[in-house]
């Protein structure tokens, strides 16, 4: 294969050739759609601003090779010292192909020297050792967050795209809360202080339940107000649920571990601060119907139990009225027992005259005159003998 | 005004209370009743809210002032 290629070579151009601008292209699809940007570590040489756009040039060496850098002015931040030539730094930068000159290099958005990021990552570890050391990371420190939180406050720069994010996530979640937002600057000279009063200021507020300490993505210089020793143990100190929320995914500040709930982002931690109104709507529903149940059952359960109630009571006057009808019947012998008619059953007979007057003498009975005699089954008509 | 959280977890409270058997009907029909209007209040409050933002000044003399952030 490679030998064919070489002897096709040697005999001239084949049917396909590419113009420059083809093959530039090309490269430069392969380059730039291949490679993100990089972090690189090199050495600053040729350093150049262009006076009138801002735009840095520099070259980027090691001990081997070098590649042609640029940095447009949108990028530099403002008042950056340029760096010095055999200055070593690390730079954020994504490989292009510059077409017009077929030139590789790299489009640099961040440079930071080696040696402040060296002092820096020491100051770091310092704070973070010390704040460990206190017990301020502890898992069993960490405050439940209240979902349902009436006061809200949140510390950041009220010009920031972080207050934008968190205001619109909570206005869409849980609108019946009120955001108190206390201002303190982010980044620069004066965050850590701004932002250490600022969390002192939450304390003051009355009825606050919980405390969001936020800002947007940036550099790893923009965050370091969030990784002082300060700013970790003012946050310790707020008497509330904290949500820590500073830069990107990637970002995690001693901050993040300080509060109660870190989050990825100002619009998560928005997220995570606050219930669903939604689902809390839900969840009065299911109250609703729990409670309409819980009374159904409730009446259902009083309703037997009067039902046995009466039970109970009509067994009980059954009982009664059992009791009265023996105690009729046994009056009702008795009195059976005392009638007359019983007595004629035995043989005996009652005259009566006409008007059913009872003939209980001998002057009683005139002679010649006619009386009944009632015996057990009737009446028997009689005459007394004359005289 | 009581919170909605404090509302939430009366409620919670009501109905556990009504799904216990141990209750005397006179009592359960209060429970109920205090439910009813506790729900009606809570879904209201939930469903004509409007958030509020503000922003804390600390003031000269240790006083806080709050005012309204507009968007």
């Amino acid at each position: 294969m490679a030998l064919s290629f070489q002897l096709g070579n040697t005999f001239g151009p084949t049917d396909e050739v590419w113009s420059v601008s083809r093959l530039t292209h090309m490269v430069k699809r392969l380059v730039e759609g291949e490679m993100m940007p990089l972090w690189i570590r090199g050495e600053v040489v040729q350093f150049k601003a262009w006076p009138g756009s801002g735009h840095w040039y520099f070259n980027l060496r090691d001990r081997n090779c070098q590649v042609r850098c640029c940095m447009w002015s949108r990028d530099v931040p403002r008042r950056a010292t340029p760096p010095k030539d055999g200055t070593e730094v690390f730079v954020l930068g994504q490989p292009v192909i510059y077409e017009a000159k077929g030139e590789f290099q790299l489009k640099v958005t961040r440079i930071i020297p080696t040696a402040e990021v060296g002092a820096a990552q020491q100051e770091l570890e310092r704070v973070r050792v010390l704040l460990q050391q206190d017990g301020l990371f502890d898992v069993a420190r960490k405050r439940p967050i209240p979902k349902l939180a009436s006061t809200v406050a949140v510390v950041t720069s009220v010009a920031g795209a972080a207050l934008h994010d968190i205001i619109t996530v909570v206005r869409t979640r849980w609108p019946c809360c009120r955001l108190l937002v206390v201002n303190a600057r982010v980044q620069g000279d004066g965050a850590s202080a701004a932002l250490v009063s600022a969390l002192r200021l939450v304390n003051r507020i009355p009825d606050v339940e919980l405390c969001i300490l936020g800002r947007g993505g940036g550099g790893r210089e923009d965050l370091a107000a969030f990784n002082t020793e300060a700013v970790c143990r003012a946050l310790a100190a707020v008497g509330v649920p904290t949500i820590s929320a500073v830069g990107h995914e990637t970002d995690i500040s001693l901050t993040d571990l300080v509060a109660d709930l870190r989050a990825a982002t100002p619009s998560a931690a928005a997220e995570q601060a606050v219930a669903d109104r939604r689902e809390v709507l839900r969840q009065v529903a299911d109250l609703a119907a729990r409670l309409a149940h819980g009374l159904a059952s409730r009446s259902r359960l009083a309703d037997e139990r009067l039902a046995r109630t009466a039970d109970r009571l009509h067994a009980g006057m059954d009982a009664a009225l059992q009791r009265e009808r023996h105690r009729l019947d046994r009056l009702g012998a008795q009195l059976d027992a005392l009638s007359p008619l019983r007595v004629l059953d035995r043989g005996y007979a009652v005259p009566r005259d006409a008007d059913g007057r009872v003939l209980k003498r001998v002057a009683d009975f005139a002679p010649g005159s006619s009386f009944h005699l009632r015996v057990a089954d009737g009446d028997v008509p009689a005459r007394v003998e004359p005289a | 005004m009581t919170s909605i959280a404090d509302e939430l977890a009366r409620l919670e409270e009501i109905v556990r209370k009504l799904e216990a058997d141990d209750i005397e009907l006179d009592a359960a029909l209060a429970l109920f009743e205090e439910g009813v209007a506790r729900l009606r209040v809570a879904r209201e409050r939930l469903v004509a809210a409007e958030l509020k933002v503000q922003v804390v000044l600390d003031q000269a003399g240790g006083d806080l002032r709050y005012t309204d952030l507009d968007g």
